[in-house]
C-alpha cells in the first residue's frame, strides 16, 4: 500500500508531459464547505472540516496549514479498527488528483487546530492557510459554528 | 482516471504497530485477560461493578441504569473530532425521538478522568441534548466500567506534545433489564441509528413479559 502510494507520487512528479495547460497547480484549488466547532477555552484542540477540490488538470498535494488562531495545525485521518477503536493519526501530505475533492470531514478527516491561541467563538471565522508543494498557498475563511454542530450548516 | 495517493503512511503504520502490539498485551497480559474467553459483547449492567459520579457529582453505578434502556458511550472532553462528532450525533438520534428520549439513559463515560472532572463534564455535556449525562470518576473505577463494556483505550502522545485517548467510539444499547442488545459503531452509516434505538427500547415490553 505504502509502495503504491509512494510510486504513483514519484510517477505524477516525474511526468511534466502532463502539464499542458499554462495555469496549473494549486491556483486550481478550491476549498468549499469550511466549518469548525466552537471550543471551551484554549486548553483543548480545536477541529476544522471543509472539501479540498482540485479544479485543474495536474495533481496538487497538500503539504501543510498555518493559522494565527493554533500554534499547530495538521490533517488527522481517524480510523476505526475491528474492535471499534478509533485512532487518529497525521495524514501526511495528501495528493489530490485532476477533479478529484478530498473529504476532510467528521469520522474521515479533520484539521487538528493545537495550542489555541484564543478561544474559538461561535458566529466568529478565522483564516486557514493551505500550503501545496508548489509553493501555492489558499487561505479560506473558516465559519466557527457550535459545539453540536454535524456539519457546514450547523 | 481517478487515483488518490496518500503519502505519510509512515507514521500512521508506527502507530498502527503500536497500537497492535499495545491491543495484544492488552488481551494477554493486560486488564484485558479477564475478558479473553468471552464475545467480546458487553457484560449485562447488571453484571458490571463500578461507582462513578455523574455531571452533577452524585454517585452513580450500573444498576441505576436497570429499568429503562440505556445509551453508553465512551470518550473524553479534549476528543476534536470522533466525540464531539459522537455526542452531536447522539443529540441529533434524541431529537428524532422526541418525547420517547426521556425514556432513555444516556451516557458519556469519560476515558481521560485526569482531565475530565465534574466540573468539566458538566460544561460539556451541557453543549448537547439535555437527556446525555457525564460519567467521572477514578482511574481504577473507570477502568472496571471499561471492561464491564469490552472497550478499550490507551493514552497517545500527540505531535503537540499533549496526549489524546485512543478508545472504543462505540455505542452500547442495552435493554431495560439491562441486556446488551447491540452497538452502533462509529464508521457504520447514521442512519441505522434510530431504529436501532427503538429496537432496544421495544424490548422493554418484550423482556416484561
Ligand atoms: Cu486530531
Amino acid at each position: 500500500m505504502k509502495h503504491v502510494a509512494r510510486s504513483t507520487l514519484v510517477a505524477l512528479l516525474l511526468t511534466p508531459v502532463l502539464a499542458t495547460g499554462a495555469l496549473a497547480g494549486s491556483e486550481d484549488v478550491v476549498v468549499e464547505n469550511a466549518w469548525s466547532r466552537a471550543s471551551i477555552g484554549t486548553s483543548r484542540p480545536g477541529a476544522a472540516y471543509m472539501e479540498i477540490r482540485n479544479a485543474g488538470d495536474e495533481a496538487v498535494t497538500l503539504t501543510g496549514l498555518q493559522s494565527d488562531l493554533a500554534m499547530m495545525s495538521e490533517i488527522h485521518r481517524v480510523t476505526t479498527d475491528a474492535r471499534g477503536v478509533s485512532t487518529m493519526a497525521p495524514a501526511g501530505a495528501i495528493v489530490i488528483a485532476p477533479e478529484e475533492t478530498v473529504a476532510v470531514a467528521p469520522g474521515v478527516m479533520h484539521v487538528m487546530l493545537m495550542h489555541l491561541r484564543r478561544p474559538m467563538q461561535e458566529g466568529e471565522s478565522f483564516p486557514l492557510t493551505l500550503t501545496f508543494l508548489d509553493g501555492g498557498e489558499v487561505t479560506v475563511a473558516v465559519p466557527v459554528l457550535g459545539i453540536a454542530a454535524r456539519g457546514p450548516e450547523g | 482516471m481517478r487515483r488518490r495517493a496518500i503519502l505519510g503512511y509512515g507514521a500512521g503504520g508506527v502507530a498502527a504497530l503500536g497500537l497492535t502490539l499495545l491491543a495484544g498485551w492488552w488481551q494477554v497480559d493486560g486488564p484485558g485477560a479477564l475478558a479473553r474467553e468471552d464475545d467480546g459483547r458487553p457484560l449485562p449492567l447488571t453484571a458490571m461493578e463500578f461507582d462513578l459520579v455523574d455531571h452533577e457529582g452524585r454517585p452513580v453505578s450500573p444498576d441505576m441504569l436497570v429499568g429503562r434502556p440505556s445509551l453508553v458511550f465512551f470518550g473524553f472532553t479534549f476528543c476534536p473530532d470522533v466525540c464531539p462528532t459522537t455526542l452531536a450525533d447522539i443529540s441529533g438520534w434524541l431529537d428524532e425521538l422526541g418525547a420517547a428520549a426521556n425514556e432513555l439513559n444516556v451516557v458519556f463515560i469519560t476515558v481521560d478522568p485526569e482531565r475530565d472532572d465534574v466540573e468539566a463534564m458538566a460544561e460539556y455535556v451541557g453543549y448537547f441534548h439535555p437527556a446525555i449525562r457525564g460519567w467521572t470518576g477514578s482511574e481504577e473505577q473507570i477502568a472496571r466500567a471499561a471492561e464491564g463494556f469490552r472497550a478499550t483505550y490507551e493514552r497517545a502522545t500527540t505531535d503537540s506534545g499533549d496526549y489524546t485517548m485512543n478508545h472504543t467510539s462505540s455505542v452500547f444499547l442495552f435493554d431495560a433489564a439491562g441486556r446488551s442488545v447491540s452497538t452502533i459503531d462509529y464508521h457504520e452509516p447514521r442512519e441505522f441509528a434510530v431504529p436501532k434505538i427503538r429496537r432496544a427500547m421495544e424490548q422493554e415490553t418484550e423482556g416484561a413479559t
